[in-house]
Order: C-alpha cells, then structure tokens, then sequence
C-alpha cells in the first residue's frame, strides 16, 4: 500500500428494523389507508425498495384532522403546561437512545452521509425536543403577552433533505405551545417519521395528538386545504410555499413558510483563509447540497480569488463520495432521480451560459444518484447558477473588488435565508451582517444550527421564524 | 538541508523583514480548526489500513527518555527496544530513533551499534533543552557537544521568551546559526513549544519562522509543558508545511510530541498528515512521533490484529 487507503468502514445496518408496509400513523395507531394505496421508498444509493409505504388521500387527511382536532380538545389543551413538557422530555429521551438506529434509517432512505445523520441530524432533532420540553410550562414569558394560546390543530409539511430534523423543527414547538399535529413528510423520505410515529407510542404520547400521513404533494394540498386546519407550517421549495400562501389566503388559516435560499458566501481577503476554505466546503456540500440555507453563492474579493479557489480545488479533491453508510463518506448520494436531473439541467446550463465547471476526479457508483462535488467559476449574476437555487453540490463562484459590491451582490436575490461572512476583522463583520438581507449570518462559519436560534428567511425565502423564542410565535395566538 | 536560495525574494533575514513576512500570513480561526480536526478525528480505520499505520507509526516513533533520572542502564533497554520493540516478532520494524539528553547520546549510538541498530540515528535534544534560557555560546556547544558524540538529529528549542516578546530576530538568528553547526551532520528539528505560544496563530508564525531560518522538522513540544501536541496545533503545522513547499519546493517534516500515548492519537495523526500535508508526508523522513509508552500500545495493537483478541500488558517489555 503506497497511501493511505481508508478501509471501508460500513454502520451495520443490522439496527433497523425496517418493514415491508407501512400504514399511516392517525390517533395512535398504524392503520390501513382508505385510499388503498401504497408508494414505495427506495434507498437512493443503490435503488434499492426500503418499504411499501401507505398514500393518504383525502379520506385519510380527514380521519388524521379529526383524531387531532379531538386530543386538541379532550387532552392536550387541558393538561397542564408541565405534564406536556414531560412528554417531550420523554420524546427527546427516547431519540437518544435511539439516536443510531435514527441515523441509520436516515442515510438508508435520504442517502446522506452516516455521519451527518450520526452527528448532526439526530443530535439536533433531540435537542429541538429538548429546548421546546423547557419551554411548554413557561410560556407566558415568551413575550407574547399572558395566557398565550396554541391555534389548535397544526398541519404540517416538511422536506426531504433533513427528514428527521425538520420533524423536530416542526412538532416539537407545535407540541410545546400545546397545539396537535398533523404531519405530511417527504415523498422519498417517509421512513423516520414513522419511526417517530412509534416513539410516540413508546412515549405513551396520548392518541391523535400527534398523526402523520404518508403521501405526496396531493396530499399535502389536502392539509394545506383543509378547514378543520387551524395552522400550517411549510418547509420546502418558494414554488409550493407561494402555492400555498394563495390557498390560505382568506382563510382563518396562521402560516409560517420555510422556503428556498441562495446563500451569499462572502470571503474577504482578510480572512483566515484555510477555514473560510473548510466554511466553503461545509456551506456547499454539507448534505450534498440539499440545504435551504447552503452557501451556494461564494462571493470572493478578486484580488486573492485564484489563491483562494487553488486551496479550495486542492480541497475539494479530498471529499470522499460514496456509499452513505460508510463512515469515513463525506458527500453522500443525491435523494431522487428527479433531483439529480434538476441539477444536472441547472448546472448544464451554467456550461451553456459560459462560466466555467471543474470538478475533482471522482469515482461514482454505477446504481443510485449521484453527483460529483462542482465548482464553476467564472460566474456573472445573470448567470441560472448564480440567481437559481440548484439543492445540490454544485458551487458558483463570483468575485467583487469592495465591500459596498460585496453587499449588493449578495443582495441582489430573490431569496435572503442565510449568508455567511468571513474575515478576520470583527468590525467588518458587524458592518457586512448589517447591510446584508438575510434571516442568519454566519460569521467565520456556516451551516451550525441550534435550537435556541430562531432560523428563517427574508423576501421569498419565507415567513416566520422557527427555533428559539421568537419560533414560539409560530405557534401561539398572543394573550392579552 | 533547505536551499535558502529557492525562497529568496520573501525575507532578506532582516527583522523588519521577517515581521512583515509573518504579519502577511493569513490568520488562522481557532473555532474553525478545532472544528475541522473534530471532523477528521471521527475517520474510521479498520483492518488492512490499521495494520499498514500501525507498522508505518512505529517506524516514525521517536523513542524518548528525557528524564533526570536517566542512567546508562535506561539507555541500553531503551536502545534495545528501539532495535526490536517486540522481541517475539521479527516483523516488528525498528523505531525512527532515540531520543536522548546530551550526555546519553555515546551510551545511546554504542549500545545501538552493538545491537544491530546502525539504522536507527539518535537524536538529542539541545540548546539548553527544555527551557532555552542560555546564552547563544553554551547553545553552539551544548549542540556540538552532541554531535561529536555521535547525534545525527539535533532537536533544539527556541527561545519562546524572545518570540514572545517580538524578537523574531532573535529567535531567527539562533536558529541560522544551531542550523550551521548541524551543516550536513544532522538533521535540525526545531521545537516550537506551542503550549507556551498558546494561540494557533502564534504557532503558524513560528512554524513559518523555523522553516525561513533552515529546520528539516518543526516540532510542537518538549513534552515538559502542557497542552503538547494537540490535534489543533499539529494541524496548523501541517498546513505550514503543506504551503511551504507550494512556495519553496522544499518538503519540512512535522513531529508532534508529547501526550499521544495509544494507538487511536497516534492514527488521528496520520490522519492529519494525510488530509492535509499530503501522502508524500506518510513518511519517517516527513513525519515522527515524539513517544515512549506509545510504542508498547502499538505493539498491544499489533498482537490483537495478529492474533484477534487483546493481550494482557504482560506480554510487552516494559523498557
């Protein structure tokens, strides 16, 4: 051996307990769907079906409102504020324990990296339980007045690229503010969710307060519709989320959206250059790109740009691409066939439109989705790459000379979820965050989450804010 | 030895010039190592590759005694253990070198000779070891004094009190010159003793300032202070090196010190070397491990490749 061959290093699969069929979870209990359909899910590294998976129709999304409407009713709006808290407690108990058979469940249907869903995912959706447990009996200090009250019953729709994570972003403050809920996840990733459905069961959670209804975006239209509905909360794509705010507008209905980004990534010449390169790559690739708020604009000062993409290149070809379950995998597999070829017909038309790809030598398995880690330079801000969101590994690089265009840049979007500033200067820092039209600004870091931080967008990238104090209000009518 | 030539252009040697040198490197951000060595602690090594770095750790082992109590008698079994760290397996390569006090260097390179060990050098530390408080004259002959004895690698110590206080000049020079007393008869690793630099960025200034002034190795620590070689500090330094030779063509070693004592650090570190310095640094000329009871847990490591289960201590020499 001349190198350093990392051996394979696979996570048994041998943890999870993954069924043939699944119903979906209503009042308590799995049961068959009315519709009499089933979708399969498949794992995305290999094709491979995981499970026959129940479709909710609107029979199904009735029986689901109903369950919640009646624990809203009977149960959970009557319980005191510390016996909910305590059963979110329990919930986050339980995700600890079970945190690696989370993870495992999660890279077999998402096809990200073990060690994400190991170190970040499931950590973090236990610690969302966790900061919102704290929460339930302390509301009334939550700056929303005395005697705060839930809206009832929350339908809620949430993403695939972290399937658990925004689970927990979404039930566990519906749960805290004593709100029940109706949860739709992913399409192609239903598997944790409903293995949160039995944790549910394991936690002794009273029946309806919680019901998840497998399906896709027909069946999401059916919560997002439905009048027994008092709230929905969208993460997704700005299409659907503006779909949306049109079919509740006029309606009783609160709305908070999580939508799409197209993060600025400002890199100035004064930055501690070996980190912003590491920031780069964990803004791009954490998650092979399928994150809302991922660094996908990297903005770099001209005057030391090629020193910068020289050290990012050299970089970018020690990403290990593969088998998602492998420890040492750093960038894992592309989560459906309709994805990849979004972002193959986006960063095709980079090619077209004259910037310039390179990638790293890479070798990708012959079954499965996947996309090489990419980089195009050369990028002006009319470009597809540089005002679209591509949800994949696919960087676009663009230079400014000062501060003041930095700015411009970085603002001129549609979207304004998130961006990042490097510098080793804190007052720039501070004066570049202040112009910037972002809902979180990462300074000499990025893509770090925590509950306590409340995490949305500007202009298209949403409405609202979740996490934190100020995620609460999502959840409650302000108390007089 | 460096060609100085081939770096000429960026520092006439000059203090001036040397502060303006260091003041332009790049910042380091200390969150964002720590995160990045985190990520690369969680690399998983199994089979194959794990019995390839453990062999490859114990060729870069720089066995060390640096006590007051240190006799003759030490010196022998620890020669002897450098030899043949485990006496019941021949396949078990030799150490990188001792590493030795000044005065143990004779016993050390005749009982060494005596064994078999001619490839095994020794290295002394000097220049007033640990401390470095003396004057540059007892420096010169504490260095040559090793040498003559027959020392083919020369660890000194810079003068941290004069780096701290802004004399790079200083520290520069004193380099320079333990650089020339070497000449061709000994390679020069350059201590930095990061736990007295403290802040990353000091480390990567001093990194940058003992390669400019000649060192083959730098080298984080004289196991006497703590924190020693951290995964942080190891990593700025590889990143010295790393960028070094993209300036210079010249390929500096590393060689932490201090604190790695079982197998899983030693790993994490040829994880480091290899992420970012590079595979051509996967190498006893490139990388070291300054250690004395590591060496006995790689040998427990290798037993339990070998044999499938773990082995009582008993079964390794206790040198």
């Amino acid at each position: 051996m001349s190198n350093f061959e990392y051996a394979p290093a696979p996570e048994s699969t041998a943890i999870v307990d993954i069924k043939s069929e699944y119903g979906l979870f209503i009042n308590g209990k799995f049961v068959a769907p009315k519709s009499g359909k089933r979708f399969t899910t498949i794992n995305p590294a290999t094709e491979e079906v995981l499970a026959k998976v129940a479709y909710a129709d609107l029979a199904d999304v009735n029986l689901a409102v109903t369950a919640a409407r009646s624990a809203f009713t009977k149960v959970w709006s009557k319980m005191p504020a510390a016996e909910r808290g305590k059963y979110l407690f329990r919930i986050a108990r339980i995700l600890q324990e079970r945190a690696r058979e989370f993870a495992v469940l999660e890279s077999l249907d998402n096809g990200k990296p073990i060690r994400e869903s190991r170190d970040t995912d499931i950590p973090l959706a236990a610690a969302h339980f966790f900061y919102h447990a704290g929460w339930a009996d302390k509301l009334e200090h939550a700056g929303m007045g005395n005697n705060p009250k839930p809206y009832g019953v929350a339908g809620q729709i949430i993403p695939w690229n972290f399937p658990m994570l925004m689970l927990a972003w979404k039930v566990a403050p519906a749960l805290a503010t004593g709100n029940t809920v109706v949860l739709k996840p992913a399409e192609t990733t239903p598997l944790t969710a409903l293995l949160f459905a039995e944790v549910c069961q394991q936690a002794g959670l009273p029946a309806g307060v919680v019901n998840i209804v497998t399906g896709d975006g027909v069946t999401g239209s059916h919560i997002v519709n439905h009048p027994g509905i008092d709230k929905i909360a969208f993460t997704g794509s700005t299409g659907v989320g503006k779909a949306i705010a049109k079919a509740v507008a006029g309606t009783k209905k609160s709305v908070t959206l999580e939508l799409g980004g197209k993060a600025a990534n400002i890199v100035y010449e004064d930055a501690p250059i070996d980190e912003a390169v590491e920031g780069i790559i964990n803004g791009i690739f954490f998650n092979q790109g399928h994150v809302c708020c991922a660094g996908s604009r990297l903005l770099v000062q001209e005057n030391f740009a090629d020193e910068l993409l020289e050290k990012l290149k050299r970089r970018m070809s020690l990403i290990r691409v593969g088998n998602p379950l492998d420890k040492n995998t750093d960038l894992g597999a592309i989560n459906s066939a309709s994805q990849l070829a979004r972002i193959r017909e986006i960063s095709d038309s980079g090619d077209l439109e004259g910037a310039e790809r390179w990638s790293p030598a890479c070798n990708l398995p012959q079954k499965g989705f996947w996309y090489p880690p990419t980089i195009f330079t050369g990028v002006s801000q009319s470009h597809r790459i540089a005002r679209e969101e591509i949800f994949g590994p696919v960087l676009s690089v663009l230079t400014f000379r000062t501060p003041q265009e930095a700015i411009e840049k970085a603002n001129n979007t549609p979207y304004g979820l998130s961006a990042g500033v490097w510098t080793d200067k804190g007052s720039k820092i501070l004066w570049t965050a202040q112009r910037l039209r972002a809902g979180v600004i990462w300074a000499n870091t990025f893509n770090k989450f925590d509950p306590t931080s409340p995490f949305g967008g500007y202009k298209e990238s949403g409405w609202g804010r979740e996490g934190g104090r100020h995620g609460l209000a999502g959840y409650l009518k302000a108390g007089k | 030895m460096i060609d100085l030539k081939a770096i000429e252009g960026i520092t006439n040697g000059s203090e001036d010039s040397l502060k303006q040198y260091l003041r332009a490197l790049p910042p380091v951000d200390q969150v964002g190592v720590e995160a990045r060595t985190a990520v690369l602690a969680t690399r998983s090594i199994k089979n194959a590759s794990k019995n390839w770095a453990i062999d490859l750790a114990i060729r870069m082992v720089d066995l060390t005694t640096l006590e007051g109590g240190d006799t003759p008698g030490k010196i022998k079994t620890l020669a002897a253990k450098a030899v043949r760290p485990d006496a019941t397996d021949p396949t078990v390569p030799s150490v990188g070198a001792i590493c030795v006090y000044n005065d143990m260097v004779k016993i050390a390179r005749s009982q060494l000779d005596a064994l078999g060990g001619q490839h095994v050098p020794v290295a002394a530390v000097s220049t007033a070891f640990p401390s470095g408080r003396a004057s540059i004259e007892v420096k010169i002959t504490d260095t040559k004094d090793a040498i003559a004895a027959g020392a083919a690698e020369i660890d000194m110590v810079i003068d941290r009190g004069a780096f701290l206080s802004g004399q790079i000049g200083k520290v520069y020079e004193e380099i320079k010159i333990i650089r020339d007393v070497c000449g061709d008869k000994a390679h020069l690793k350059v201590i930095l003793e990061t736990g007295e630099l403290v802040t990353l960025d000091n480390v990567r200034k001093a990194s940058y300032l003992a390669m400019l002034a000649g060192a083959d190795f730098i080298k984080t620590s004289t196991g006497k202070i703590s924190p020693a070689a951290t995964s942080p500090v190891v990593f700025v330094m590889l990143e010295a090196v790393r960028d070094f030779y993209m300036i210079s063509g010249q390929r500096i070693g590393v060689k932490p010190a201090g604190g790695i004592r079982t197998t899983k650090d030693a790993i994490k570190q040829l994880v480091l070397v290899n992420e970012v310095a590079g595979p051509k640094w996967l190498d006893p000329s490139l990388f070291r491990i300054g250690a004395s009871a590591l060496l006995n847990d790689f040998l427990m490591q290798r037993m339990k490749m070998r044999d499938g289960y773990y082995s009582s201590p008993n079964y390794v020499t206790l040198d």
